[in-house]
Protein backbone atom coordinates (compact mmCIF):
# COMPACT_ATOMS: atom_id res chain seq x y z
CA UNK A 1 0.00 0.00 0.00
CA UNK A 2 1.02 3.57 -0.54
CA UNK A 3 -0.10 6.93 0.82
CA UNK A 4 -0.33 9.52 -1.92
CA UNK A 5 -0.06 13.10 -0.72
CA UNK A 6 -0.71 15.79 -3.29
CA UNK A 7 -0.62 19.58 -2.96
CA UNK A 8 -2.67 21.26 -5.69
CA UNK A 9 -4.13 24.64 -6.59
CA UNK A 10 -7.46 25.36 -4.92
CA UNK A 11 -9.05 26.29 -8.23
CA UNK A 12 -8.00 22.93 -9.73
CA UNK A 13 -9.48 20.86 -6.91
CA UNK A 14 -12.72 20.23 -8.75
CA UNK A 15 -10.86 19.03 -11.85
CA UNK A 16 -8.70 16.73 -9.72
CA UNK A 17 -11.70 15.25 -7.92
CA UNK A 18 -13.45 14.70 -11.23
CA UNK A 19 -10.39 12.89 -12.63
CA UNK A 20 -10.04 10.79 -9.46
CA UNK A 21 -13.67 9.71 -9.48
CA UNK A 22 -13.32 8.77 -13.14
CA UNK A 23 -10.30 6.65 -12.21
CA UNK A 24 -12.48 5.05 -9.52
CA UNK A 25 -10.41 6.36 -6.65
CA UNK A 26 -12.88 7.00 -3.86
CA UNK A 27 -11.12 7.22 -0.49
CA UNK A 28 -9.90 10.80 -0.18
CA UNK A 29 -9.24 13.32 2.56
CA UNK A 30 -8.56 16.94 1.73
CA UNK A 31 -7.37 19.85 3.82
CA UNK A 32 -6.80 23.52 3.14
CA UNK A 33 -3.17 24.44 3.59
CA UNK A 34 -0.95 27.43 2.98
CA UNK A 35 2.46 27.02 1.49
CA UNK A 36 5.21 28.33 -0.65
CA UNK A 37 6.47 26.60 -3.74
CA UNK A 38 8.43 29.17 -5.69
CA UNK A 39 5.56 30.76 -7.58
CA UNK A 40 5.73 34.46 -8.37
CA UNK A 41 4.69 36.54 -5.42
CA UNK A 42 1.38 38.30 -5.35
CA UNK A 43 1.56 41.94 -4.34
CA UNK A 44 -1.51 43.29 -2.59
CA UNK A 45 -2.25 46.78 -1.32
CA UNK A 46 -4.53 47.78 1.53
CA UNK A 47 -4.83 51.55 2.05
CA UNK A 48 -1.24 52.28 1.19
CA UNK A 49 0.12 49.21 2.93
CA UNK A 50 1.71 47.10 0.26
CA UNK A 51 2.42 43.50 1.10
CA UNK A 52 3.95 40.56 -0.66
CA UNK A 53 1.97 37.40 -0.11
CA UNK A 54 4.59 34.69 0.44
CA UNK A 55 2.11 31.93 1.22
CA UNK A 56 -0.47 30.70 -1.23
CA UNK A 57 -3.66 28.84 -0.48
CA UNK A 58 -3.41 25.22 -1.59
CA UNK A 59 -5.35 22.04 -1.12
CA UNK A 60 -3.68 18.92 0.26
CA UNK A 61 -5.11 15.57 -0.73
CA UNK A 62 -4.33 12.33 1.09
CA UNK A 63 -5.20 9.07 -0.58
CA UNK A 64 -4.38 5.60 0.70
CA UNK A 65 -4.26 3.08 -2.17
CA UNK A 66 -3.20 -0.46 -2.92
CA UNK A 67 -0.09 -0.80 -5.09
CA UNK A 68 -1.79 -1.29 -8.45
CA UNK A 69 -3.87 1.84 -7.88
CA UNK A 70 -0.85 4.11 -7.46
CA UNK A 71 -0.32 4.80 -11.12
CA UNK A 72 -3.91 5.61 -12.12
CA UNK A 73 -4.21 7.86 -9.08
CA UNK A 74 -1.05 9.78 -9.84
CA UNK A 75 -2.00 10.10 -13.49
CA UNK A 76 -5.44 11.44 -12.58
CA UNK A 77 -3.94 14.07 -10.28
CA UNK A 78 -1.35 15.09 -12.88
CA UNK A 79 -4.04 15.50 -15.51
CA UNK A 80 -6.46 17.34 -13.25
CA UNK A 81 -4.09 19.70 -11.48
CA UNK A 82 -1.76 20.83 -14.24
CA UNK A 83 -1.93 24.35 -15.66
CA UNK A 84 1.71 24.53 -16.81
CA UNK A 85 2.54 27.49 -14.58
CA UNK A 86 4.81 27.49 -11.53
CA UNK A 87 2.70 26.68 -8.50
CA UNK A 88 0.83 23.65 -9.79
CA UNK A 89 1.95 21.64 -6.74
CA UNK A 90 3.55 18.29 -5.90
CA UNK A 91 2.65 14.65 -5.55
CA UNK A 92 4.41 12.51 -2.94
CA UNK A 93 4.07 8.74 -2.87
CA UNK A 94 4.88 7.32 0.58
CA UNK A 95 5.22 3.74 1.74
CA UNK A 96 2.67 2.65 4.32
CA UNK A 97 3.43 0.16 7.04
CA UNK A 98 -0.06 -0.83 8.05
CA UNK A 99 -3.66 0.14 7.35
CA UNK A 100 -6.78 -0.70 9.36
CA UNK A 101 -10.40 -0.06 8.48
CA UNK A 102 -11.91 1.01 11.78
CA UNK A 103 -15.44 -0.22 11.09
CA UNK A 104 -14.54 -3.84 10.33
CA UNK A 105 -10.98 -4.23 11.53
CA UNK A 106 -9.89 -5.27 8.03
CA UNK A 107 -6.19 -4.80 7.36
CA UNK A 108 -3.93 -3.58 4.57
CA UNK A 109 -5.14 -4.01 1.00
CA UNK A 110 -8.62 -5.04 2.11
CA UNK A 111 -8.80 -1.89 4.19
CA UNK A 112 -8.09 0.44 1.25
CA UNK A 113 -10.34 -1.36 -1.21
CA UNK A 114 -13.62 0.55 -1.54
CA UNK A 115 -16.75 -1.22 -0.38
CA UNK A 116 -18.63 -2.16 -3.51
CA UNK B 1 -49.60 70.04 -21.87
CA UNK B 2 -47.14 67.22 -21.81
CA UNK B 3 -48.28 64.16 -20.00
CA UNK B 4 -45.59 64.07 -17.36
CA UNK B 5 -45.77 61.38 -14.75
CA UNK B 6 -46.90 63.74 -12.09
CA UNK B 7 -48.58 62.75 -8.90
CA UNK B 8 -47.66 66.33 -8.07
CA UNK B 9 -50.40 67.52 -10.42
CA UNK B 10 -52.79 65.82 -8.11
CA UNK B 11 -51.45 67.65 -5.10
CA UNK B 12 -51.47 70.91 -6.98
CA UNK B 13 -55.08 70.48 -7.96
CA UNK B 14 -56.10 69.53 -4.47
CA UNK B 15 -54.44 72.62 -3.06
CA UNK B 16 -56.65 74.52 -5.43
CA UNK B 17 -53.67 76.28 -6.90
CA UNK B 18 -54.90 78.28 -9.86
CA UNK B 19 -51.79 80.30 -10.58
CA UNK B 20 -49.65 79.64 -13.59
CA UNK B 21 -46.33 79.98 -11.74
CA UNK B 22 -46.48 76.45 -10.47
CA UNK B 23 -46.50 75.10 -6.94
CA UNK B 24 -44.86 76.78 -3.99
CA UNK B 25 -41.74 75.62 -2.25
CA UNK B 26 -42.53 73.15 0.53
CA UNK B 27 -40.28 72.56 3.50
CA UNK B 28 -42.12 69.35 4.36
CA UNK B 29 -41.66 67.91 0.89
CA UNK B 30 -38.00 68.94 0.92
CA UNK B 31 -37.43 67.24 4.26
CA UNK B 32 -38.87 63.96 3.02
CA UNK B 33 -36.98 64.11 -0.28
CA UNK B 34 -33.68 64.72 1.52
CA UNK B 35 -34.27 61.46 3.38
CA UNK B 36 -35.60 59.62 0.32
CA UNK B 37 -32.50 60.53 -1.71
CA UNK B 38 -30.29 59.05 0.98
CA UNK B 39 -32.44 55.91 1.05
CA UNK B 40 -32.19 55.34 -2.70
CA UNK B 41 -28.43 55.90 -2.60
CA UNK B 42 -28.20 53.18 0.08
CA UNK B 43 -29.68 50.68 -2.37
CA UNK B 44 -26.44 50.55 -4.36
CA UNK B 45 -24.20 49.41 -1.46
CA UNK B 46 -27.09 47.11 -0.50
CA UNK B 47 -26.95 45.61 -3.97
CA UNK B 48 -23.20 45.12 -3.48
CA UNK B 49 -23.96 42.86 -0.50
CA UNK B 50 -26.84 41.11 -2.27
CA UNK B 51 -24.65 40.30 -5.27
CA UNK B 52 -21.40 39.92 -3.30
CA UNK B 53 -22.83 37.14 -1.16
CA UNK B 54 -23.96 35.19 -4.21
CA UNK B 55 -20.55 34.78 -5.84
CA UNK B 56 -17.56 32.66 -4.83
CA UNK B 57 -15.28 34.13 -2.16
CA UNK B 58 -12.47 34.68 -4.65
CA UNK B 59 -14.69 37.15 -6.55
CA UNK B 60 -16.48 38.79 -3.62
CA UNK B 61 -14.64 42.12 -3.73
CA UNK B 62 -14.79 42.38 -7.51
CA UNK B 63 -18.55 41.88 -7.47
CA UNK B 64 -19.08 44.40 -4.68
CA UNK B 65 -16.75 46.88 -6.38
CA UNK B 66 -18.92 46.81 -9.50
CA UNK B 67 -21.78 48.34 -7.51
CA UNK B 68 -19.60 50.63 -5.43
CA UNK B 69 -17.85 52.09 -8.45
CA UNK B 70 -21.22 52.99 -9.99
CA UNK B 71 -21.57 55.37 -7.02
CA UNK B 72 -18.68 57.30 -8.55
CA UNK B 73 -18.65 56.83 -12.28
CA UNK B 74 -22.39 56.91 -13.00
CA UNK B 75 -23.01 59.76 -10.55
CA UNK B 76 -20.37 61.96 -12.17
CA UNK B 77 -21.65 61.16 -15.67
CA UNK B 78 -25.19 61.97 -14.49
CA UNK B 79 -24.19 65.37 -13.11
CA UNK B 80 -22.14 66.37 -16.14
CA UNK B 81 -24.38 65.13 -18.93
CA UNK B 82 -26.88 62.43 -18.03
CA UNK B 83 -29.34 64.62 -16.16
CA UNK B 84 -29.75 67.07 -19.00
CA UNK B 85 -30.12 64.27 -21.57
CA UNK B 86 -32.81 62.62 -19.45
CA UNK B 87 -34.83 65.41 -17.95
CA UNK B 88 -34.80 68.58 -19.99
CA UNK B 89 -36.37 70.14 -23.06
CA UNK B 90 -39.48 69.50 -25.10
CA UNK B 91 -37.99 66.72 -27.23
CA UNK B 92 -39.73 63.40 -27.48
CA UNK B 93 -36.57 61.31 -27.58
CA UNK B 94 -33.68 63.09 -25.87
CA UNK B 95 -33.15 66.18 -23.74
CA UNK B 96 -31.21 69.25 -24.78
CA UNK B 97 -28.03 70.54 -23.12
CA UNK B 98 -29.48 73.30 -20.96
CA UNK B 99 -28.42 71.61 -17.70
CA UNK B 100 -25.05 70.37 -18.93
CA UNK B 101 -22.40 70.55 -16.17
CA UNK B 102 -25.35 71.42 -13.89
CA UNK B 103 -25.75 74.86 -15.43
CA UNK B 104 -29.15 76.35 -14.56
CA UNK B 105 -29.78 73.75 -11.86
CA UNK B 106 -30.55 76.01 -8.95
CA UNK B 107 -31.75 75.87 -5.38
CA UNK B 108 -35.26 77.08 -6.12
CA UNK B 109 -38.17 74.82 -6.94
CA UNK B 110 -38.24 76.19 -10.47
CA UNK B 111 -36.53 75.43 -13.74
CA UNK B 112 -36.94 71.65 -13.73
CA UNK B 113 -38.90 69.89 -16.43
CA UNK B 114 -41.50 68.85 -13.88
CA UNK B 115 -43.42 70.93 -11.40
CA UNK B 116 -41.79 70.37 -8.04
CA UNK B 117 -42.01 71.78 -4.57
CA UNK B 118 -38.42 70.97 -3.64
CA UNK B 119 -35.12 72.51 -4.77
CA UNK B 120 -34.32 71.73 -8.40
CA UNK B 121 -30.87 70.63 -7.31
CA UNK B 122 -32.29 68.10 -4.84
CA UNK B 123 -34.61 66.73 -7.52
CA UNK B 124 -31.66 66.36 -9.90
CA UNK B 125 -29.64 64.33 -7.42
CA UNK B 126 -32.66 62.26 -6.33
CA UNK B 127 -33.06 61.26 -9.99
CA UNK B 128 -29.31 60.63 -10.13
CA UNK B 129 -29.51 57.94 -7.46
CA UNK B 130 -31.86 56.02 -9.80
CA UNK B 131 -29.32 56.14 -12.62
CA UNK B 132 -26.64 54.77 -10.26
CA UNK B 133 -28.61 51.77 -9.02
CA UNK B 134 -29.84 50.92 -12.54
CA UNK B 135 -26.31 50.74 -13.96
CA UNK B 136 -25.14 48.76 -10.92
CA UNK B 137 -27.96 46.22 -11.40
CA UNK B 138 -26.54 45.19 -14.78
CA UNK B 139 -23.32 44.01 -13.12
CA UNK B 140 -25.03 40.85 -11.85
CA UNK B 141 -24.88 39.42 -15.37
CA UNK B 142 -21.13 39.82 -15.86
CA UNK B 143 -19.66 38.90 -12.48
CA UNK B 144 -16.66 36.58 -12.04
CA UNK B 145 -15.31 37.25 -15.53
CA UNK B 146 -15.43 40.87 -16.74
CA UNK B 147 -12.29 43.00 -16.74
CA UNK B 148 -12.78 45.85 -14.32
CA UNK B 149 -11.58 48.73 -16.54
CA UNK B 150 -13.91 47.55 -19.32
CA UNK B 151 -16.77 47.42 -16.82
CA UNK B 152 -16.13 51.00 -15.65
CA UNK B 153 -16.17 52.31 -19.21
CA UNK B 154 -19.28 50.28 -20.01
CA UNK B 155 -21.46 51.46 -17.10
CA UNK B 156 -20.44 55.08 -17.58
CA UNK B 157 -21.52 54.98 -21.24
CA UNK B 158 -24.57 52.88 -20.40
CA UNK B 159 -25.80 55.43 -17.86
CA UNK B 160 -25.58 58.15 -20.50
CA UNK B 161 -26.80 56.43 -23.64
CA UNK B 162 -29.19 53.74 -22.44
CA UNK B 163 -30.55 54.94 -19.10
CA UNK B 164 -30.92 58.65 -19.89
CA UNK B 165 -32.92 58.29 -23.15
CA UNK B 166 -35.36 55.78 -21.66
CA UNK B 167 -35.81 58.02 -18.61
CA UNK B 168 -36.58 60.85 -21.03
CA UNK B 169 -39.21 58.84 -22.90
CA UNK B 170 -41.05 57.77 -19.77
CA UNK B 171 -40.44 60.55 -17.22
CA UNK B 172 -39.14 63.50 -19.23
CA UNK B 173 -42.28 64.09 -21.30
CA UNK B 174 -41.06 61.87 -24.10
CA UNK B 175 -43.11 59.82 -26.53
CA UNK B 176 -43.95 56.97 -24.15
CA UNK B 177 -45.39 59.45 -21.65
CA UNK B 178 -47.40 61.11 -24.44
CA UNK B 179 -48.74 57.71 -25.35
CA UNK B 180 -50.14 57.31 -21.85
CA UNK B 181 -47.79 54.64 -20.50
CA UNK B 182 -47.50 54.92 -16.72
CA UNK B 183 -44.46 54.00 -14.68
CA UNK B 184 -44.60 55.31 -11.14
CA UNK B 185 -41.12 54.69 -9.81
CA UNK B 186 -39.16 52.99 -12.56
CA UNK B 187 -40.41 49.53 -13.52
CA UNK B 188 -39.59 50.19 -17.17
CA UNK B 189 -36.81 52.75 -16.83
CA UNK B 190 -34.91 50.91 -14.10
CA UNK B 191 -35.87 47.25 -13.99
CA UNK B 192 -36.86 46.18 -17.50
CA UNK B 193 -33.99 48.28 -18.78
CA UNK B 194 -31.34 46.69 -16.55
CA UNK B 195 -32.85 43.20 -16.92
CA UNK B 196 -32.64 43.26 -20.71
CA UNK B 197 -29.18 44.84 -20.66
CA UNK B 198 -28.15 41.97 -18.39
CA UNK B 199 -29.25 39.34 -20.92
CA UNK B 200 -27.36 41.05 -23.71
CA UNK B 201 -24.24 41.53 -21.56
CA UNK B 202 -24.29 37.86 -20.50
CA UNK B 203 -24.54 36.75 -24.13
CA UNK B 204 -21.89 39.15 -25.46
CA UNK B 205 -19.39 38.23 -22.74
CA UNK B 206 -20.09 34.53 -22.80
CA UNK B 207 -20.29 32.18 -19.85
CA UNK B 208 -17.78 31.71 -17.06
CA UNK B 209 -15.38 28.82 -17.65
CA UNK B 210 -16.94 26.78 -14.83
CA UNK B 211 -20.55 27.55 -15.78
CA UNK B 212 -22.47 24.34 -16.38
CA UNK B 213 -19.41 22.26 -15.45
CA UNK B 214 -19.15 22.84 -11.74
CA UNK B 215 -21.53 23.92 -9.04
CA UNK B 216 -20.96 27.61 -8.39
CA UNK B 217 -22.37 28.34 -4.96
CA UNK B 218 -22.99 31.55 -3.02
CA UNK B 219 -20.12 32.08 -0.57
CA UNK B 220 -22.07 34.10 2.01
CA UNK B 221 -25.84 33.67 2.19
CA UNK B 222 -26.17 36.00 5.22
CA UNK B 223 -24.73 38.76 2.97
CA UNK B 224 -27.48 38.00 0.46
CA UNK B 225 -30.15 38.40 3.16
CA UNK B 226 -28.51 41.55 4.50
CA UNK B 227 -28.43 42.99 0.98
CA UNK B 228 -32.09 42.15 0.38
CA UNK B 229 -33.06 43.79 3.69
CA UNK B 230 -31.15 46.98 2.91
CA UNK B 231 -32.56 47.05 -0.62
CA UNK B 232 -36.07 46.87 0.80
CA UNK B 233 -35.30 49.70 3.23
CA UNK B 234 -33.82 51.84 0.45
CA UNK B 235 -36.80 51.04 -1.76
CA UNK B 236 -39.04 53.11 0.53
CA UNK B 237 -37.14 56.13 -0.77
CA UNK B 238 -37.28 54.76 -4.30
CA UNK B 239 -41.06 54.26 -4.40
CA UNK B 240 -42.45 56.65 -1.78
CA UNK B 241 -39.85 59.24 -2.81
CA UNK B 242 -41.18 59.07 -6.35
CA UNK B 243 -44.19 61.04 -5.12
CA UNK B 244 -41.66 63.92 -4.83
CA UNK B 245 -43.66 65.08 -1.84
CA UNK B 246 -44.49 64.22 1.76
CA UNK B 247 -47.98 63.39 0.59
CA UNK B 248 -50.76 60.86 0.79
CA UNK B 249 -49.42 59.47 -2.49
CA UNK B 250 -46.11 58.76 -0.74
CA UNK B 251 -47.99 57.03 2.05
CA UNK B 252 -49.79 54.78 -0.43
CA UNK B 253 -46.53 54.00 -2.24
CA UNK B 254 -44.79 53.04 1.00
CA UNK B 255 -47.67 50.85 2.12
CA UNK B 256 -47.64 49.02 -1.20
CA UNK B 257 -43.85 48.71 -1.03
CA UNK B 258 -44.25 46.69 2.15
CA UNK B 259 -47.29 44.65 1.15
CA UNK B 260 -46.32 43.52 -2.36
CA UNK B 261 -42.97 41.90 -1.38
CA UNK B 262 -44.73 40.40 1.64
CA UNK B 263 -47.16 38.63 -0.69
CA UNK B 264 -44.29 37.55 -2.94
CA UNK B 265 -42.46 36.03 0.05
CA UNK B 266 -45.56 34.01 0.96
CA UNK B 267 -46.23 32.73 -2.57
CA UNK B 268 -42.54 32.09 -3.31
CA UNK B 269 -42.17 30.12 -0.07
CA UNK B 270 -45.25 28.05 -0.88
CA UNK B 271 -43.96 27.24 -4.38
CA UNK B 272 -40.62 26.29 -2.81
CA UNK B 273 -42.41 24.08 -0.27
CA UNK B 274 -44.54 22.31 -2.83
CA UNK B 275 -41.69 21.77 -5.27
CA UNK B 276 -38.90 20.72 -2.93
CA UNK B 277 -40.35 20.51 0.57
CA UNK B 278 -38.02 23.26 1.79
CA UNK B 279 -38.12 27.05 1.92
CA UNK B 280 -34.70 28.44 0.99
CA UNK B 281 -32.96 31.58 2.26
CA UNK B 282 -31.55 32.61 -1.12
CA UNK B 283 -35.05 32.05 -2.53
CA UNK B 284 -36.65 34.27 0.08
CA UNK B 285 -34.10 37.05 -0.50
CA UNK B 286 -34.84 36.80 -4.23
CA UNK B 287 -38.59 36.93 -3.55
CA UNK B 288 -38.19 40.23 -1.69
CA UNK B 289 -36.44 41.78 -4.67
CA UNK B 290 -38.96 40.36 -7.16
CA UNK B 291 -41.89 41.70 -5.12
CA UNK B 292 -40.27 45.13 -4.92
CA UNK B 293 -39.62 45.18 -8.66
CA UNK B 294 -43.20 44.14 -9.47
CA UNK B 295 -44.80 46.88 -7.37
CA UNK B 296 -42.38 49.63 -8.48
CA UNK B 297 -44.30 50.80 -11.60
CA UNK B 298 -47.63 50.60 -9.75
CA UNK B 299 -46.61 51.78 -6.27
CA UNK B 300 -49.04 54.71 -6.04
CA UNK B 301 -51.44 53.63 -8.78
CA UNK B 302 -53.05 50.58 -7.16
CA UNK B 303 -54.81 50.01 -3.86
CA UNK B 304 -53.00 48.10 -1.10
CA UNK B 305 -55.21 45.07 -1.75
CA UNK B 306 -54.17 44.92 -5.40
CA UNK B 307 -50.56 45.48 -4.32
CA UNK B 308 -50.89 42.18 -2.44
CA UNK B 309 -52.39 40.59 -5.55
CA UNK B 310 -49.58 41.94 -7.76
CA UNK B 311 -46.92 40.70 -5.38
CA UNK B 312 -48.50 37.26 -5.29
CA UNK B 313 -48.90 36.94 -9.05
CA UNK B 314 -45.44 38.36 -9.63
CA UNK B 315 -43.76 35.42 -7.88
CA UNK B 316 -44.69 32.92 -10.59
CA UNK B 317 -43.01 34.21 -13.79
CA UNK B 318 -39.75 35.08 -12.05
CA UNK B 319 -39.64 31.78 -10.14
CA UNK B 320 -40.01 29.69 -13.26
CA UNK B 321 -37.71 31.82 -15.41
CA UNK B 322 -35.07 31.35 -12.68
CA UNK B 323 -35.42 27.58 -12.93
CA UNK B 324 -35.24 27.69 -16.72
CA UNK B 325 -32.27 30.07 -16.77
CA UNK B 326 -30.12 27.85 -14.56
CA UNK B 327 -30.51 25.02 -17.08
CA UNK B 328 -30.03 27.18 -20.15
CA UNK B 329 -26.64 28.07 -21.55
CA UNK B 330 -27.07 31.74 -20.68
CA UNK B 331 -24.78 32.79 -17.87
CA UNK B 332 -26.78 35.72 -16.49
CA UNK B 333 -24.91 34.79 -13.35
CA UNK B 334 -27.03 36.44 -10.66
CA UNK B 335 -30.35 36.30 -12.53
CA UNK B 336 -30.79 39.98 -13.18
CA UNK B 337 -33.16 39.07 -16.01
CA UNK B 338 -35.39 36.77 -13.96
CA UNK B 339 -35.64 39.20 -11.04
CA UNK B 340 -35.58 42.62 -12.70
CA UNK B 341 -36.42 41.98 -16.35
CA UNK B 342 -39.25 39.50 -15.85
CA UNK B 343 -40.40 41.14 -12.59
CA UNK B 344 -40.38 44.54 -14.31
CA UNK B 345 -42.41 43.31 -17.27
CA UNK B 346 -44.91 41.60 -14.98
CA UNK B 347 -45.23 44.78 -12.94
CA UNK B 348 -45.61 47.06 -15.97
CA UNK B 349 -48.39 44.91 -17.47
CA UNK B 350 -50.17 44.42 -14.13
CA UNK B 351 -50.08 48.19 -13.60
CA UNK B 352 -52.29 48.37 -16.67
CA UNK B 353 -54.58 45.78 -15.10
CA UNK B 354 -54.99 46.90 -11.50
CA UNK B 355 -54.68 50.71 -11.64
CA UNK B 356 -57.80 52.52 -10.46
CA UNK B 357 -58.58 56.18 -10.95
CA UNK B 358 -60.38 56.13 -7.61
CA UNK B 359 -57.00 55.40 -6.02
CA UNK B 360 -54.55 57.41 -8.11
CA UNK B 361 -56.71 60.17 -9.53
CA UNK B 362 -55.01 59.81 -12.90
CA UNK B 363 -56.03 56.77 -14.93
CA UNK B 364 -57.86 53.46 -14.91
CA UNK B 365 -56.53 50.05 -15.78
CA UNK B 366 -58.37 46.93 -16.93
CA UNK B 367 -60.34 46.46 -13.72
CA UNK B 368 -61.35 50.11 -13.87
CA UNK B 369 -62.84 49.47 -17.30
CA UNK B 370 -59.91 50.57 -19.44
CA UNK B 371 -58.48 47.44 -21.09
CA UNK B 372 -56.53 49.55 -23.61
CA UNK B 373 -54.15 50.53 -20.81
CA UNK B 374 -52.75 46.99 -20.78
CA UNK B 375 -51.79 47.32 -24.43
CA UNK B 376 -50.22 50.73 -23.92
CA UNK B 377 -48.17 49.33 -21.02
CA UNK B 378 -47.12 46.35 -23.17
CA UNK B 379 -46.07 48.65 -25.99
CA UNK B 380 -43.88 50.71 -23.67
CA UNK B 381 -42.31 47.47 -22.42
CA UNK B 382 -41.56 46.41 -25.99
CA UNK B 383 -39.91 49.72 -26.85
CA UNK B 384 -37.74 49.59 -23.73
CA UNK B 385 -36.75 45.98 -24.44
CA UNK B 386 -35.74 46.70 -28.02
CA UNK B 387 -33.83 49.90 -27.28
CA UNK B 388 -32.07 48.65 -24.17
CA UNK B 389 -31.10 45.38 -25.86
CA UNK B 390 -29.80 46.97 -29.05
CA UNK B 391 -27.90 49.84 -27.42
CA UNK B 392 -26.33 47.63 -24.77
CA UNK B 393 -25.05 45.38 -27.56
CA UNK B 394 -23.59 48.34 -29.45
CA UNK B 395 -21.93 49.79 -26.33
CA UNK B 396 -20.38 46.45 -25.34
CA UNK B 397 -18.99 45.99 -28.86
CA UNK B 398 -17.61 49.52 -28.71
CA UNK B 399 -15.97 48.98 -25.32
CA UNK B 400 -14.70 45.59 -26.53
CA UNK B 401 -13.02 47.29 -29.48
CA UNK B 402 -11.18 49.61 -27.10
CA UNK B 403 -10.19 47.14 -24.39
CA UNK B 404 -10.81 43.40 -23.86
CA UNK B 405 -14.06 42.66 -22.01
CA UNK B 406 -13.18 39.36 -20.42
CA UNK B 407 -10.31 38.17 -18.22
CA UNK B 408 -8.18 35.24 -19.43
CA UNK B 409 -9.39 31.81 -18.30
CA UNK B 410 -6.44 31.40 -15.93
CA UNK B 411 -7.30 34.61 -14.09
CA UNK B 412 -10.87 33.42 -13.79
CA UNK B 413 -9.47 30.39 -11.97
CA UNK B 414 -7.40 32.45 -9.54
CA UNK B 415 -10.32 34.83 -8.97
CA UNK B 416 -10.87 38.44 -9.92
CA UNK B 417 -10.22 39.87 -6.45
CA UNK B 418 -6.51 39.10 -6.73
CA UNK B 419 -6.10 39.59 -10.48
CA UNK B 420 -8.21 42.74 -10.92
CA UNK B 421 -7.81 44.47 -7.57
CA UNK B 422 -4.76 42.98 -5.81
CA UNK B 423 -6.82 42.40 -2.67
CA UNK B 424 -8.58 39.50 -1.01
CA UNK B 425 -11.92 39.56 0.77
CA UNK B 426 -10.91 37.15 3.49
CA UNK B 427 -7.20 37.07 4.18
CA UNK B 428 -5.51 35.99 7.38
CA UNK B 429 -2.46 38.05 6.57
CA UNK B 430 -0.28 35.02 7.24
CA UNK B 431 2.78 34.99 5.08
CA UNK B 432 2.34 38.64 4.10
CA UNK B 433 5.60 40.54 4.06
CA UNK B 434 5.54 44.31 4.33
CA UNK B 435 6.89 46.12 1.30
CA UNK B 436 8.45 49.42 2.38
CA UNK B 437 8.58 51.12 -1.00
CA UNK B 438 6.47 51.07 -4.12
CA UNK B 439 9.55 50.05 -6.13
CA UNK B 440 9.49 46.47 -7.38
CA UNK B 441 11.00 44.06 -4.90
CA UNK B 442 14.40 42.58 -5.66
CA UNK B 443 13.92 38.95 -6.57
CA UNK B 444 16.27 37.57 -3.98
CA UNK B 445 15.81 33.86 -3.37
CA UNK B 446 15.62 31.65 -1.47
CA UNK B 447 13.80 33.48 1.25
CA UNK B 448 13.36 32.11 4.73
CA UNK B 449 9.82 30.86 4.79
CA UNK B 450 7.69 30.74 7.89
CA UNK B 451 9.90 33.10 9.88
CA UNK B 452 8.47 35.24 12.62
CA UNK B 453 9.31 38.70 11.24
Amino acid sequence: MKLIVAIVRTEKLNDVLEALFKAEVRGISISRVQGHGGETERVETYRGTTVKMELSEKVRLEIGVSDHFVEPTVRAILAGARTGEVGDGKIFVLPVEKVYRIRTGEEDTAAVTPVS
Amino acid sequence: MKNLRLPIFLGTMMMGLAFAEGPEFSAADTAWMLVATGLVLLMTPALAFFYGGMVRSKNALNTMMMSFSALGFVAVAWALLGYTLALSGDGNFIGDLRYMFLNNVGMENKGAIAEITIPHMLWMIFQGTFAIITAALVSGAVVERMRFPAFLLFITLWGLFVYAPIAKWVWGGGFLADLGAWDFAGGTVVHINSGIAAVVAALVLGARKDFGRQAILPHNVPFVLLGAALLWFGWFGFNAGSAWAASATAGLALTNTILAPAATIVVWSLIDLMRTGRVTAVGLATAIVVGLVVITPAAAFVSPFFALVMGAIGAFPSYYVLLWRAKSGMDDSLDVFAAHGVGGITGAILTGVFAQESVNGLFNGLIGGNPAQVLIQAFAVLIAVVYSGAMTFVLLKLVGAITPLKVPVKEEGVGLDITQHGEEAYTSGEGAILVKSEAPMPVARPKPVGGTD
